[in-house]
């Protein structure tokens, strides 16, 4: 064997071949699929301690006292007074929470919106500061205003307003009130940016054409910011929904929601089905409410409207 | 006043007839600040009651929480699984982000929303399910447990606001430098990574304060030597109203303020505005 042979037979190895449509293409998907690799830490993670568990859920949901397949915890739902009772709370806050959050953080966010930017950048703390303080944090300031002995009958009394303290907590009203606190940011925050985002030349050509400033606010800001008051609103109402920590505390065991009902199946009474079964009903409310909403509103604009 | 009778806007509406705007705007603003703050004078009280203002200042309450070894072991399993889950979480939410960001696969939406169907599905869905698994797998009550649950609860944060931070990166530049002999991994971390930086760092923090703030699942699967300092302060509302709680609330006030600061210096990409 010649030294040129071996040399040649070297090169014919290391040449590549010819590049071809059908090759590229082929390195193009192979890459694609190695970057697509890069996803799978992560999604393997959301599989395993996500997906499993609340799957799990669903099926011990379909699993009767005997072990057998059956619909008897749903029955259980369907025909218990006192879960239609949770259901109906359940709604009933969510559905005054997310109303008393549209009528005050409308308002400011049109405020925010109209002000120079700076003020603005100013007032905005006083939504960021309360949206990243712990919600825990923020609850227990509630019960210390509004309990017995709280601040706000202590000064009420003081100043002759009332004569016994008022029942502010542990009941409906201080359950909203907490609520309408925490959940407020979440409807400001997107409402902001999608007012943020309308083009100013719009109202000016309105007023240009002889609108008053009711008319051009009601005629073209108001529906251009629809899009972000919808997606605020269905942001608020869909964590209302599986609100946990605030009716707890502030309920004071009289305004009891679905997640606190799947909490005492649990930890009061070890009936995994009954939770399950709430808990299924609960998420496929939650999914439903979203899917309906996505038809009118594309879904990433909610997520990133919900983190601000 | 003149400033009243200036237009405050194209429409020519006046300040003046925008008075009630402001008003109802200021009302609002103190609504949503005045009952954050309020706990942190009524922490520096002396009484066993909480009282505002106090009648008589001290630090009694954060002296009782520094002395108290359960407050403090609390603490610092917070710290630990926060910052376990900043680690955890970071990368693979923004290898994630990046991989749906240049793959542009079909299913890629799809991917989306499941790394981020965590905000969506209800957190108690997912902490009992979490519980359920664990309690087959002896994860329970561990460091580990706690901080992969609550890697799967910062994701949809990271990934969100990664994945936004790509979207007005100029991918070319990571081609050019490929282009010129860069692996693709080197570019990444040479080019594209330090121009994302500030979506990154933001990220981080975001994961951080969701996992220190994070209740539900920790209601559930942290316990006995690893209780989480709000599962603590959870148990703790529901008994009786212990004024050290508005000193450990007061704290944790400090610490948000301090990681929004640190996201308003460093999370803001001050070319883009």
């Amino acid at each position: 064997m010649t030294m040129a042979m071996v040399i040649s037979q070297a090169m014919n190895r290391a040449a590549p071949s010819p590049p071809n449509a059908a090759g590229l293409k082929q390195d193009a998907l192979r890459e694609r699929l190695a970057l697509f690799g890069l996803c799978s830490p992560a999604l393997i993670m959301m599989l395993v301690i996500m997906v499993i568990p609340v799957g799990w859920l669903f099926w011990l949901s379909f699993v009767g006292d005997d072990g057998q397949f059956s619909f008897a915890h749903y029955q259980r739902l369907i025909d218990s007074k006192s879960y239609y009772r949770t259901f109906v709370t359940t709604f009933q806050v969510s559905v005054v929470t997310t109303g008393v959050c549209i009528l005050i953080g409308y308002p400011l966010a049109y405020m925010l919106s109209q002000l120079p930017k700076k003020i603005a950048g100013l007032c905005l703390i006083t939504v960021l500061l309360p949206f990243w303080t712990s919600l825990l944090v923020r609850t227990y300031a509630w019960l210390v205003i509004l309990q017995r002995k709280g601040i706000l009958n202590t000064w009420g009394m003081d100043m002759g307003l009332w004569d016994k303290p008022l029942h502010l907590v542990h009941n409906f009203t201080g359950t909203v009130l907490g609520m309408v606190h925490i959940m407020a940011p979440f409807l400001i925050l997107p409402v902001y940016g999608s007012m943020l985002a309308i083009n100013r030349d719009y109202v000016k050509a309105a007023a240009n054409l002889g609108a008053k400033p009711a008319q051009a606010f009601w005629q073209i800001f108001f529906p251009l910011s629809l899009p972000g008051l919808f997606a605020g609103t269905l942001i608020v109402f869909v964590l209302c929904l599986g609100f946990y920590v605030t009716p707890a505390v502030l309920g004071g065991g009289k305004v009891i929601m679905i997640a606190m009902r799947i909490t005492t199946n649990i930890e009061l009474f070890f009936n995994w089905g009954a939770a399950s079964a709430l808990g299924v009903v609960l998420l496929v409310l939650t999914l439903a409410i979203l899917f309906a909403a996505s038809r009118f509103l594309r879904i990433e604009r909610l997520v990133s409207g919900g983190s601000g | 006043m003149n400033w009243l009778q200036q237009p405050a806007s194209a429409t020519q509406i006046t300040h003046q007839n925008r008075l009630w705007l402001y008003c109802l705007g200021f009302l609002v603003m103190f609504f949503l600040l005045a009952p954050t703050l309020i706990v942190i004078p009524m922490s520096f009280s002396e009484s066993q009651y909480l009282e505002f203002p106090p009648r008589q200042w001290s630090l009694r309450w954060y002296q009782h929480y520094f002395d108290s070894p359960e407050w403090l072991a609390a603490t610092t399993t917070s710290f630990k699984a926060a910052f376990l889950t900043l680690l955890v979480a970071t990368p693979l939410g923004t290898l994630a982000a990046y991989g749906l960001h240049v793959s542009r696969f079909k299913f890629g939406n799809a991917i989306f929303l499941i790394l981020v169907s965590p905000m969506m599905i209800p957190v108690v869905l997912i902490g009992i399910g979490i519980f359920y698994i664990y309690a087959q797998i002896k994860l329970n009550n561990t460091i580990l447990g706690l901080v992969l649950a609550h890697t799967i609860h910062a994701m949809p944060l990271v990934v969100i606001v990664v994945s936004s931070g790509l979207k007005s990166y100029d991918m070319s530049q990571e081609t050019a430098a490929r282009s010129l002999g860069a692996s693709r991994a080197r570019a990444f971390m040479l080019v594209t990574l330090p121009q994302i930086r500030f979506s990154v760092i933001t990220a981080a923090l975001l994961s951080f304060l969701s996992s220190f703030d994070e209740i539900i699942i920790a209601l559930f699967i942290s316990g006995g030597q690893h209780e989480t300092l709000t599962r603590r302060m959870f148990s703790a509302l529901r008994d009786q109203i212990d004024p050290t709680i508005a000193s450990i609330s007061t704290l944790m006030i400090l610490l948000s303020c301090a990681l929004l600061m640190l996201v308003q210096i460093f999370g803001k990409d001050k070319t883009a505005g």
